[in-house]
């Protein structure tokens, strides 16, 4: 087992039921995080560990995988990881991402 | 001739109050917020303190959206099968001015927004800026969408993740260090059942109530719950770097974690989850406090990283709006006089000397790279403390040894030169 995928293990609670309850108007034509072309596994997992939306993903042959869809626009792989495998961040368009109802 | 006198970025607790007070003082100014209304991008876990709002709006207590009057302060610590908890209620913080509300930011900001709008303040919200407009080293205006705004003074208050305050004052990134990530649930239960779940005495008043151990199973941070009016506010806080690099499950396994252990689970029963957020945490004060003015240009609340978490405490709205406050009165005193350079928006940064802002940031300055090696807080201490509890609350009928001798062994387990040291890094941080 991988470092991704024992991670991976340790996951039971299903966070995309979470943000299913959210308010999102999502840009489907543009991603406001980007991360490089082939990320490391170790920086992947920090990544994994601090997104409290639960957007970095890995599957159980160890695919990893990104969808900014559910972000919660916080920041925090950009400051856990902004010099190494995010490449981008920026903020949705405007009226779009995440609009609390309760914040 | 610029466009507007002033803009303001972003409309949470700083941008509000900086525009009211440059309406107030008959100043052209324009908000600009990236959300569909103001509030609609923050978060908060929260609790502001009053006394920095009262002096804006006297009349607040009637008719701001205060979910309720925290009337309970309970301090937690927590182990996965046990937890202790300090339980503090007094009268004299439900006066006027040493007063706290649970507030949620949706809601409230949305009424920060009118007040700054009633006086005068233009708003435009569903527009980013994008950009900062620089002439040299003087900021001149913002672009925002296909737009190119001028002013004479920005007001960046655009919060933790700014992504405009290094082109503006060269702010660099907060390092990992730094930075803690909140994650946050709202749950929704009926309002007497909040009420008496935490022993409320009304369904005004609620707790305020912070957790260490458990919720960040070992590694840096802590939990909160925070009592609304028919909603409770559950989350926790961890630092970046020490989740990154040490964290066993994700930020948000924590989180749910933390809500199955007995103590949270009983509070939350029959509750529904109707929100999961997200918002970081600026936890290095002063280590990483950019620039507060430049040449056209002035920062207040988080984007000026202005916010303490003490571990018993954390703050951050009440220095925004204080910060917000100073940051409109002296922009409009800076227009005036007709210099509105880094040397003419100096008054700013006097007054926010002047005031709790920077002195308790500066009191505070050495809380986080104390509470970054405090590890035993957030695992050692707890179990400790459980443990000492178990001698002296559990009965089972075998014969009781001197309280000496059953607690010894459980304090030398930490090392007692451990607790000393502990106790005085306490005393010295603080």
């Amino acid at each position: 087992m991988s470092k991704l995928t024992d991670l991976r293990a340790k996951i039971v609670v299903n966070v995309e039921g979470y943000l299913s309850l959210n308010k999102y108007d999502v840009d489907e034509s543009n991603a406001h995080i980007e991360l490089v072309a082939d990320p490391s596994d170790d920086e992947f997992a920090k990544l994994m560990l601090v997104c409290p939306a639960g957007l970095y993903k890995v599957d159980e042959g160890g695919i990893k995988s990104f969808d900014y869809a559910g972000c919660l626009e916080c920041g925090t792989c950009r400051i856990a990881c902004g010099d190494t495998i995010i490449r981008r961040w920026e903020n949705p368009q405007p009226t779009m991402g995440i609009e609390h109802r309760f914040g | 001739m610029s466009d507007f006198e002033a803009i303001v970025v972003g409309s949470g607790c700083a941008g509000s109050i900086a525009a009211y007070e440059l309406a107030q003082a008959g100043k052209s100014v324009l908000v600009v917020e990236r959300g569909n209304f103001a509030g609609a991008k923050n978060m908060t876990g929260g609790r502001i303190y009053s006394h920095a709002l009262e002096k804006v709006f006297p009349n607040f207590r009637g008719e701001a959206p205060l979910e309720r009057r925290v009337a309970c302060e309970r301090i937690s610590m927590m182990t996965e099968d046990a937890n202790v908890t300090m339980d503090f209620g007094s009268q004299d913080m439900l006066k006027d001015g040493q007063d706290s509300y649970t507030v949620l930011r949706a809601p409230f900001d949305q009424w920060l927004a009118s007040k700054a709008e009633d006086a005068g303040a233009e708003y435009i919200n569903g527009i980013a800026v994008e950009d900062i407009m620089k002439d040299g080293t003087r900021v001149v205006g913002v672009r925002a969408g296909e737009d190119e705004i001028t002013a004479d003074v920005v007001l960046l208050c655009d919060g933790v993740n700014s992504l405009l305050a290094s082109k503006a004052v060269g702010a660099q990134r907060p390092p990992a260090s730094a930075v803690a990530v909140g994650v946050k649930q709202t749950v929704e239960l009926p309002t007497s059942v909040i009420t008496d779940r935490v022993l409320a005495n009304s369904d005004k008043e609620g707790a305020a109530w912070l957790f260490s151990g458990y919720p960040t199973q070992g590694t840096f941070g802590g939990g909160f719950v925070y009592t609304n009016k028919d909603s409770v506010s559950l989350g926790l806080v961890a630092g970046i770097e020490a989740t990154m690099n040490c964290g066993k499950v994700p930020v948000y396994q924590m989180l749910e974690d933390f809500k199955k252990h007995p103590v949270i689970a009983a509070l939350i029963r029959g509750g529904k989850v109707v929100e999961h957020s997200g918002h970081m945490v600026p936890e290095g004060a002063l280590n990483i406090m950019p620039e507060l003015t430049g040449d056209g240009v002035l920062l207040a609340g988080e984007s000026a990283m202005m916010c303490v978490n003490l571990g018993y405490q954390v703050r951050g709205m009440d220095y925004a709006i204080a910060a917000g406050q100073m940051a409109g009165e002296h922009a409009a005193k800076a227009l005036s006089s007709g210099d509105t350079s880094k040397v003419g928006l100096q008054g700013y940064i006097r007054a926010l000397e002047d005031s709790f802002v920077l002195k308790d940031l500066r009191q505070f300055q050495r809380v986080p790279g104390f509470m970054e090696g405090f590890g035993r807080m957030f695992d050692g201490y707890p179990q400790m403390v459980r443990d000492m509890l178990n001698k002296i609350f559990i009965v089972d009928g075998s014969p009781v040894p001197p309280m000496k001798k059953s607690m010894l062994p459980i304090v030398k387990r930490m090392g007692i030169m451990n607790v000393l040291k502990d106790t005085r890094g306490v005393m010295r941080t603080l």
